[in-house]
């Protein structure tokens, strides 16, 4: 059993408090992360898994070992936590070639020599980098430095893989190509990932469950991707985990509209004991048109951008984006210059309070 | 508590090795330091000024004083107009021959430069010096063309060797200055002229300050070219003046306490161009270095090409060529004073000297192993000191961080004086006239330059890579042990070469502490020149000079292979 | 005539040419991108543009002015042409403060006191650095110091704007930003653009005309929906937006790829169909899924992004990436399924 258990959690830097009573619980095998904004306390919340920090209370145990306790002074340092672990900087020892690198765990396990040779020839090939055994890492790339610090924190078959923003420092296309091969190596091994990013489309790319935390180090949701995008918690998750838009609504005399003075909402708004709501959106949840149905609003900017356009929109004095196809809107004659008046509907939204929203942004 | 045992084997090591590096620092450096200070201001068990200031103003302290701060503008002006010059020359023109200029620009730094100013010296002294002589008896002028033992001699001599440190940073700061910051200057409408005077000097000013503040450092605390020339004409500096007072008068309590007000204000001095230095280079911080690399925008010199390429050969032909031929040519002479004619050549001068002469031959073993064991000893408490600066979490950490600074202002002939006041018996331990005192001495001198070379090296060991080891299951030992040790080592070695070869050439530091049979390589060259035995002396220094190229090509050599592998 | 003629432009740098007679106008007010990959030539033609550079063939005019031509051995010096320029680094200077570094160009020039305060303090307004014009410019965030090098280029009236990757040094949410403001900017003072990027959509977003460039030599000069929508071979299509390709041989009518044979999507050109191969180009959100029929494929990974669902799908041996809307419920990994090519465009295997 490797499932890592975190139970009221705290700990603080002098004066500052960047974690207080944090509870969590990854099970065992389950591809986790934890997804915040930078400087929000999570790296440090991985760090204590790891060892490297002692919390200032609360206990972690990693399956039926506790590995810190403030309340007795229970503190097993890192390297007897039995963990594997990736850092930002790759962290790869650029005096050892790659099989070196590799089999430093095992020969710090003191594993015989067959069995070490033949393990790390395993853990290098599985991150598909054979042949280059002999190599130093200022001879590889980046994304190959980075694998050779993924089979080193694999090859002495942890139970629990620490991930700490491991594609951060990698362009784009190799994020995502390394993105496929964690999840997958994840898979086939069955090891537990607890990985730490801010970046949300690796988040909701690998993980089966997805914790967003925000600045001040309170987790705000935890859920499977699909629940995390499609049913935000508050208006900090929805905000955090895309580009979005919040369109105040407003009771009046007349019964609803958009901002002071803008056009009328039909539909009443769930009673959430406001008088002013936020219905929040995605760009490309805006349906656009030239009349009809749809609240109205005036391009204020139209972007071409190739495979989308992004349009500004003012409705009823708030700006919002809109990003539509571009097919679509040279098909249907939605291609619309500044300054032209448009119909705005939506293909889905939510419904914020409006104290929630305050500590979106 | 369970969490102190549990952490207790940490923290424990760290403050053994924390207490180990303040122990250290503190007996070598700061025990020394403080001496001197109480020996100044404590006067029969009070705190004295009034007898400091009476001190000062005694005419040859006070004439010391002046001539130090001459001298050292001086030098600094110069210096700094030379090394900005050749810097600018070598990095922003068309010169041909600009690689081979800049390394020959960096040749002085190698040289030590009471050696060239012995060989200034036989060329320039107004009876004897053989260019003096040529133009008097071949042109028959009534007095020397130029006199060496003068302000100015002494000026020039400094500027030869010192200029370097302005060099060496202004050439640095404009070949990683961002092109583009001149581009956008043109395409706003300034010619090259506008923008080297309003864009590029200014930018490149914190480098050409810091440049001179570090020559003026040197030249303030410099002995050896004044002691060669300024003695004669009776110039003394503080330095050459501490010297005179420790060596010539014996020790007396008054030219003790001379000395020590003198090292007082040496330090003072010291610390306070260091600290503007600081000043100026966190002020100056401008972020010029950038993006893509198109090579600067080149003035093209035109017709001053070849007289300019002319005048810079004729500069290092001047300055490293001419002396250098002067010392193996003089120490090659039967008698000091002929002319350079075969028959009056031999080589048995070097001959005698490195394999008869007792004197030369211990010179020449005192400092070869004075140099390997300081460099070291320094090396290891180097690593040390700095590993605990540089990495440890440990309380306390801020008074070694003040102590680490320590060594980087005070100059050899203070640390002289210190350790003579502390290792002479008063204390129950008299080192006075055996090696021991100097290699204390050395270690004491050439700390800055283990603290420096080690704590650059450990600052390239990211944590990241120390806690990889930790949680590839290392104990803080064993991750110190397989990481940290191999990443440090180019470090470590450079360091010990940056002691090395300095403590082969030393002579501020031997030359107060030397007894009978502990003659440095430098004490002996220069005694030896002091007691006329010019021809010797200059021997001695030619085989110096080959000892210290070949040990720096060696080193060249090294690093090339090392950053390779 | 246009305002801006680049005529038969080359450059060498020893063996390698880095520009290959390259030619454009440029209208008055027009803005061109110059897009490619580093490497290309973009950044040299506009070093050349601006002077820095002689040329190795060709002529360069403004306004008529001839202001580089290698046929005369002509170089106007970039500080007599008159243009602004704004760099990748910023390249505002760290030892003037803000305002002096916008007043530097105008007193350069040596007008009036009162006019080079006039207008360094208009153009610090139309930049919204009016607040920090006494500041250091090392104050300010990447955006702002770039703002600086925008009013300092401004401040003199330039006959023509250079922009060399203005936006590649800026965190991305405040590159969206600044890009608006130089578009609005362009806007208001109707200038003559020449901006150098690698990023397509600053490109699409910011410029009347594209001109993209590879290994020196112009692959496609349009408009940004020409550019996007009707690539002019297989580099252009690749380097725009994301892409998905299929090696399809051409046989009676038909085409075969993955072991099988369907009706093509769109008839291919003729001189393809003799060649009898091509390239099969779409983009990964026009490829729809259908369960029967379609190109068979079987998926072989699948990932939620938020907005859209990423599919890598396996045809044959070759491998297409398919994005569908977050919103369009697709196959599952190892699923077999059928591809609709909605919008397929044909280039010629050699290329």
């Amino acid at each position: 059993m490797a499932d890592v258990r975190i139970q009221g959690v705290a700990k603080r830097y002098g004066d500052r408090a960047v974690l207080a009573d944090l509870d969590l619980v990854i099970p065992d095998g389950e591809c986790f992360t934890l997804l915040g904004p930078s400087g929000c306390g999570k790296t440090v919340l991985l760090r204590l898994v790891a060892g490297f920090e002692t919390p200032a209370a609360g206990r972690i145990s990693l399956g039926e070992v506790i590995v810190a306790d403030a309340a007795d002074g229970t503190m097993v340092p890192p390297n007897e936590r039995g963990i594997g672990m990736v850092f930002q900087d790759y962290a790869v020892w650029p005096h050892m070639t790659v099989a070196d690198n590799v089999a430093y765990p095992l020969k710090l396990a003191r594993v015989p020599v067959e069995d070490l040779r033949r393990r790390t020839q395993a853990a290098v090939e599985m991150v598909g980098l054979k042949g280059m055994e002999t190599r130093l890492p200022s001879e590889l790339s980046g994304g190959q430095q980075q694998r050779v610090a993924l089979a080193r924190a694999l090859v002495s078959e942890p139970r629990l893989l620490l991930l700490d923003e491991p594609l951060n420092n990698l362009d784009a296309n190799l994020r995502e190509e390394m993105r496929f091969e964690i999840k997958s190596l994840q898979k086939t091994l069955g090891v537990t990932v607890f990985y730490v990013t801010h970046d949300q489309e690796i988040a909701l790319g690998i993980s089966d469950r997805v914790a967003v935390m925000d600045a001040k180090g309170r987790l705000r949701q935890i859920g499977t991707p699909e629940e995390i995008y499609e049913r935000p918690a508050d208006a900090f998750v929805f905000g955090f985990l895309g580009l979005a838009n919040f369109l105040p609504v407003r009771r009046d005399a007349s019964g609803w509209r958009v901002g002071a003075d803008g056009p009328a909402w039909t539909e009443a708004p769930p009673d959430l004991g406001d008088e002013t709501l936020f219905a929040g959106f995605r760009p490309s949840d805006v349906i656009l048109s030239r009349e009809g149905e749809g609240l109205a609003g005036t391009v204020i900017r139209a972007s071409f951008l190739g495979a989308m356009m992004d349009y500004l929109i003012d409705v009823g004095g708030t700006s919002i984006r809109a990003a539509l196809n571009s097919h679509d809107c040279l098909d249907k004659g939605l291609m619309f210059a500044e300054g032209e008046a448009c119909r705005v509907g939506l293909a889905a939204f939510h419904w914020f309070p409006h104290t929630s929203l305050e500590d979106a942004q | 508590m369970t969490a102190a045992v549990n952490r207790g084997s940490r923290v424990g090591t760290s403050q053994i090795l924390l207490g180990l590096s303040i122990a250290i620092l503190v007996i070598v450096v700061a025990v020394p330091v403080l001496l001197i200070f109480l020996n100044a201001f404590w006067v029969d068990g009070a705190f004295n000024v009034a007898d400091v200031v009476k001190v000062l103003r005694e005419p040859d302290t006070y004439q010391a004083l002046v001539n130090s701060l001459i001298l050292a503008s001086g030098v600094t002006v110069t210096g700094t107009i030379v090394g900005t010059f050749f810097a600018w020359l070598v990095t922003r023109t068309d010169l041909p021959f600009k690689g081979t200029m800049k390394v020959l620009f960096l040749v002085p730094f190698m040289l030590p430069s009471f050696i060239g100013a012995l060989a200034w010296k036989m060329l320039l002294s107004p009876r004897s010096g053989y260019i003096n002589r040529m133009f008097m008896d071949v042109f028959g002028l009534d007095g020397p063309v130029f006199d060496i033992y003068t302000y100015g001699g002494i000026i020039l001599v400094e500027t030869m060797y010192l200029f370097p440190f302005v060099f060496i940073q202004v050439a640095g700061a404009l070949e990683r200055m961002d092109p583009t910051l001149e581009e956008s200057a043109r395409i706003s409408g300034a010619n090259l002229f506008t923008i080297t005077r309003r864009i590029t000097i200014p930018l490149v000013m914190p480098s050409i300050l810091s440049g001179s503040l570090l020559i003026m450092l040197y030249s303030m605390a410099h002995f050896g070219t004044v002691a060669v020339l300024g003695i004669e004409a009776g110039i003394y500096n503080i330095p050459t003046l501490i010297y005179e007072k420790i060596h010539q008068s014996a020790g007396s309590f008054a030219s003790i306490r001379t000395g020590t007000v003198l090292a007082t204000v040496l330090v003072i001095t010291a610390a306070f161009i260091l600290w503007l230095q600081n000043r100026v280079l966190s002020r100056g911080k401008y972020q010029i270095i950038a993006g893509k690399s198109f090579r600067p925008t080149q003035l093209k010199l035109r017709g001053l090409r070849v007289p300019l390429l002319l005048f810079c050969i004729a500069y290092i032909g001047f300055t490293i060529v001419l002396p250098t031929a002067t010392i193996f040519m003089v120490g090659a002479l039967k008698t000091y004073g002929l002319p350079f004619t075969a028959e009056n050549m031999t080589f048995y001068n070097y001959k005698f000297i490195l394999f008869e002469w007792q004197l030369t031959k211990d010179a020449i073993w005192n400092s070869i192993s004075l140099g390997l064991a300081a460099a070291a000893i320094t090396m290891f408490a180097g690593v040390i000191i700095s590993y605990v600066i540089v990495k440890m979490k440990v309380r306390g950490k801020g008074i070694l961080e003040f102590l680490g600074m320590l060594p980087f202002s005070v100059p050899g002939s203070v640390i002289a004086l210190g350790v003579i006041l502390a290792w002479s018996g008063k204390y129950g331990v008299n080192l006075y006239n055996t090696v021991w005192i100097i290699l204390v001495a050395y270690i004491a001198r050439y700390m800055a330059f283990s603290l420096k070379a080690n704590s650059a090296a450990l600052e390239q060991v990211h944590d990241s890579l120390v806690e990889a080891a930790r949680a590839s299951g290392a104990t803080m030992w064993q991750a110190l042990r397989d990481v940290v040790v191999p990443l440090v080592r180019p470090g470590m070695v450079a360091a010990f070469f940056l002691i090395f070869l300095p403590a082969l050439r030393e002579l501020t530091v031997s030359v107060m502490l030397y007894g009978p049979t502990t003659r440095t390589i430098g004490v002996a060259i220069y005694t030896l020149s002091e007691d006329g035995e010019t021809v010797y002396s200059a021997a001695l220094a030619g085989i110096a000079l080959v000892i210290i190229v070949f040990g720096e090509s060696v080193i060249k050599r090294l690093f090339k292979v090392g950053r390779k592998g | 005539m246009a305002y801006i003629e680049l005529e038969d432009v080359t450059k060498r740098f020893g063996v390698v040419t880095a520009v290959d007679r390259l030619n454009l106008s440029i209208e008055q007010g027009e803005c061109v991108a110059m897009l490619g990959p580093s490497g290309c030539g973009k950044t040299t033609t506009l070093r050349m543009f601006a002077g820095f550079e002689d040329l190795d063939g060709g002529e360069i005019r403004v306004g008529k002015r001839i202001i580089s031509s290698k046929k005369t051995h002509y170089y106007l010096p970039p500080e007599d042409r008159n243009f602004g320029m704004v760099f990748q680094a910023f390249a505002v200077w760290p030892h003037l403060t803000v305002y002096e570094n916008v007043a530097f160009p105008l007193q350069i020039r040596k007008l009036p006191k009162a006019e080079v305060q006039a207008r360094a303090e208009e153009a610090l307004k139309h930049t919204n650095l009016f607040h920090v014009r006494d500041s250091s410019p090392e104050d300010l965030s990447g955006g702002g110091k770039q703002r600086v090098a925008l009013a300092r280029a401004l401040a003199i009236r330039p006959d023509v704007m250079l922009l060399d990757e203005p936006l590649s040094s800026l965190d991305p949410h405040f590159r969206e930003e600044m890009r608006f403001e130089i578009k609005d900017l362009q806007r208001r003072f109707n200038h003559s653009i020449l901006y150098v990027t690698h990023d397509q959509s600053e490109a699409m977003a910011l410029s009347d005309r594209i001109l993209v460039m590879r290994l020196g030599v112009v692959q496609q000069v349009g408009t940004p929906l020409e550019i996007y929508g009707a690539p002019a071979n297989r580099f252009v299509f690749e380097f725009i937006g994301l892409s998905s390709f299929l090696q399809v041989a051409l046989r009676d009518g038909r085409m075969e790829v993955g072991g099988a044979s369907y009706a093509p999507p769109l008839p291919p050109p003729a001189e393809l169909v003799v060649q009898g191969g091509a390239w099969l180009a779409a983009r990964p959100n026009e490829i729809a899924f259908t369960a029967e029929g379609g190109v068979r494929a079987t998926v072989l990974r699948k990932a939620f992004l938020g907005e859209v669902m990423d599919y890598r799908v396996a045809v044959g041996d070759a491998e297409v990436r398919v994005q569908t809307s977050r919103r369009d419920p697709g196959p599952a990994v190892g699923e077999a399924c059928g591809l609709v090519f909605e919008r397929p465009r044909w280039y010629p295997l050699a290329e």
